[in-house]
């Protein structure tokens, strides 16, 4: 019981941190039918650009909250204009193009940002400054809760619940919803659909940097390769909580990281990452839509 | 009769040409070793060309299907030398012993990888595009998670200790025969219902195609062939590990079919050729190897969508009617 819960707290932790990826990828999914390959990849510039921001700042020994958020939105702003520049470098002339060929052109842009950042930052993992102090806040039962973990879920939770406003409540929310239902229902009514896509890059991406440095501060280690499987199992949680819809993305996300820790808890670390990709199988073929999301029928 | 001339010719020209690069030109062991290195990646980035390029079912597990052909047929000959051995060692000479195990292994490996192509092709039916890519490379990794837990063939230490037994000869064999199949399979009456599927799967499915099965046929050859190239990959390397297959392999087999042009089997030929030598021919481009695919992928989906070859198959008519115009 007192491992289980212990992994249900560390799953609760790592699953935010995919249901922040998630969203990036449901999002973009929504308005463009794209999958974002270069997503996780986002995730990886967010961690680095952390690094470097907290570098500068000089952070020795323990940190405070004054240079978390400093360095996570230092993160959030770089990220965003990146993500808005690979939009307009890479996909934006795809627009009229099969989606194959969007596909494609995303992978590459995914294996060029690892592969960059490898010649840019080296390709050995480097140590995350402490931004935060690490300090047991509740034991509950011999279930020991952290302030970085309580950090990881209230970030996400907040930046979950401050995404909802946005689309929700917002002229350019409503705009984002009217393009993913139809772009050219949207483009009649007025509204600009390029500049929507580009919003909805800047906004995912700007999670995914969220995401990049609370996987910095919980687990220290940041290399240019970090991306690859977080990006694809944050995937597999867009997937599983139905593509397309937001609250599906942290639902998905948070389900993969407990499976995950649960895994690694009963049966070995090293079945760890097939895991994710047999619960994407297993959606796939018995319910494509997702938990949350609605079938759709294939027009013709 | 003239088909089995081409074909005695071809062995004998792929024999001749081994003896001499065996025994005239063994100071250029390095050239030889990328010569060969070429072949293996064209046997792979043809068998993708199958389902990628004619098909249009986009996969990125097929590092999966050479894994597992690889190391079903390294285990094969590892475990099996020696029990063959002792039972015909004397009634057979040791040589041609060994090289029968080699072709059955590598027969193994490929049926092996073509069970998992069909695994792998079942759950394609109800997926398309993006969906399938994802599947795909979810299925390439379960695989090589499994093989990594796999004791038998060394797990995370790797498995070394494999017979070299792949050599130029074999290679291009293989390469020939590839080609050869998977060409004559796609000319075929029946075989123009691949490209149909890519071209449009509704409008296949309209005209009495069974797309299904088309599309499961594509992964069991194209799975065969890869499976067949991995137990090659293993008798060349005599050293495998897990890591060797992640799904970046597959997406270097991915930019040799966008290269070539998706849907022309010589032109993943010719594209697997030149990124297998770009880096060596560019010692300082090792370095940026895996930029320059992702640029290359870039660029060709932003300029020249159709690959270098397009749809077309490289001829030599081409040479002759340039110097003849009509």
């Amino acid at each position: 019981m007192q491992t289980f819960l212990q992994q249900l707290v560390n799953g609760l932790a790592w699953g935010s941190i995919y249901a922040l990826i998630a969203i990036g990828y449901t999002m973009v999914y929504g308005v463009l039918q794209l999958i974002n390959f270069a997503h996780g990849d986002i995730y990886m510039i967010g961690a680095m650009a952390g690094y470097y921001l907290g570098l500068a700042l000089g952070v020795v020994g323990e940190g405070s909250l004054l240079h978390f958020v400093t360095v996570l939105c230092g993160a959030m702003a770089i990220c965003g204009g990146l993500g808005f520049v690979i939009e307009r470098c890479a996909y934006k002339p795809l627009r009229r193009a099969p989606r194959l060929a969007a596909l494609i052109t995303a992978i590459g842009v995914s294996l060029f940002l690892e592969y960059m950042g490898q010649l840019v930052f080296g390709p050995d993992p480097k140590l995350f400054p402490p931004l935060l102090p690490a300090r047991p806040v509740a034991a509950i039962g011999g279930v020991v809760i952290n302030t970085i973990q309580i950090t990881i879920f209230a970030v996400a939770v907040l930046l979950a619940a401050a995404l909802r406003l946005i689309v929700m409540h917002t002229t350019m929310g409503k705009a984002m919803r009217a393009v993913a239902f139809s772009h050219t229902a949207a483009s009649l009514m007025g509204i600009n659909v390029d500049r929507v896509i580009s919003f909805t890059f800047i906004l995912g991406s700007m999670l995914a940097a969220a995401a990049g440095i609370l996987v910095g501060i919980s687990n220290p280690k940041v290399d240019p390769l970090m991306g690859i499987m977080p990006g694809l199992k944050a995937f597999v949680a867009a997937v599983l909580g139905g593509i397309g819809n937001i609250p599906g993305a942290l639902l998905g996300g948070l389900l993969i990281g407990v499976a995950e820790s649960m895994v690694v808890g009963y049966l070995s670390s090293t079945y760890r990452d097939a895991l994710a990709f047999v619960i994407l199988i297993v959606v796939l073929l018995f319910r494509p839509s997702g938990l949350l999301g609605s079938p759709s029928a294939e027009k013709v | 009769m003239r088909k089995g001339i081409a074909f005695a010719l071809t062995v004998l020209g792929l024999w001749v040409i081994n003896w001499i690069l065996t025994n005239w030109l063994s100071e250029f062991a390095y050239h030889l070793q990328i010569l060969v290195l070429i072949g293996i990646n064209a046997i792979l980035a043809v068998s993708l060309n199958l389902i990628n390029g004619v098909t249009g079912q986009f996969s990125l597990g097929h590092a999966g299907f050479m894994a597992i052909g690889a190391y079903v047929a390294a285990a094969a000959t590892y475990y099996g030398d020696p029990f063959l051995a002792a039972r015909f060692g004397e009634a057979i000479p040791l040589n041609m012993l060994e090289t029968g195990a080699f072709l059955v292994a590598l027969l193994l490996g490929g049926l092996a990888a073509a069970v998992a192509g069909l695994l792998v092709g079942l759950p394609s039916l109800r997926l398309r595009g993006d969906y399938l890519a994802i599947a795909t490379l979810g299925f390439g990794e379960i695989i090589r998670v499994i093989i990594l837990n796999c004791e038998s063939v060394g797990g995370a230490r790797g498995f070394p200790g494999i017979a070299e037994r792949a050599n130029f000869f074999w290679v291009y064999g293989a390469l020939a025969i590839t080609t050869w199949v998977l060409r004559n399979l796609v000319r075929s009456p029946k075989g123009l219902a691949f490209p149909a599927i890519r071209e449009d799967e509704i409008a296949a499915a309209s005209i009495g195609i069974s797309t299904t099965r088309y599309k499961v046929i594509a992964f069991v050859v194209g799975a065969f062939f890869a499976g067949v190239g991995g137990g090659l990959f293993a008798h060349f390397m005599t050293y495998l590990h897990t890591n060797t297959f992640s799904f970046i392999k597959s997406i270097e087999y991915v930019a040799m079919v966008v290269l070539g042009g998706m849907g022309s089997f010589t032109g993943a030929i010719l594209a697997a050729a030149l990124l297998t030598m770009l880096p060596e021919v560019l010692r300082a481009a090792s370095e940026y190897r895996m930029i320059i695919y992702s640029l290359l992928l870039i660029v060709m989906m932003l300029v020249r969508r159709q690959g270098l070859l397009g749809n077309r198959e490289f001829s030599w008519r081409w040479f002759l009617r340039a110097r003849r115009p009509t």
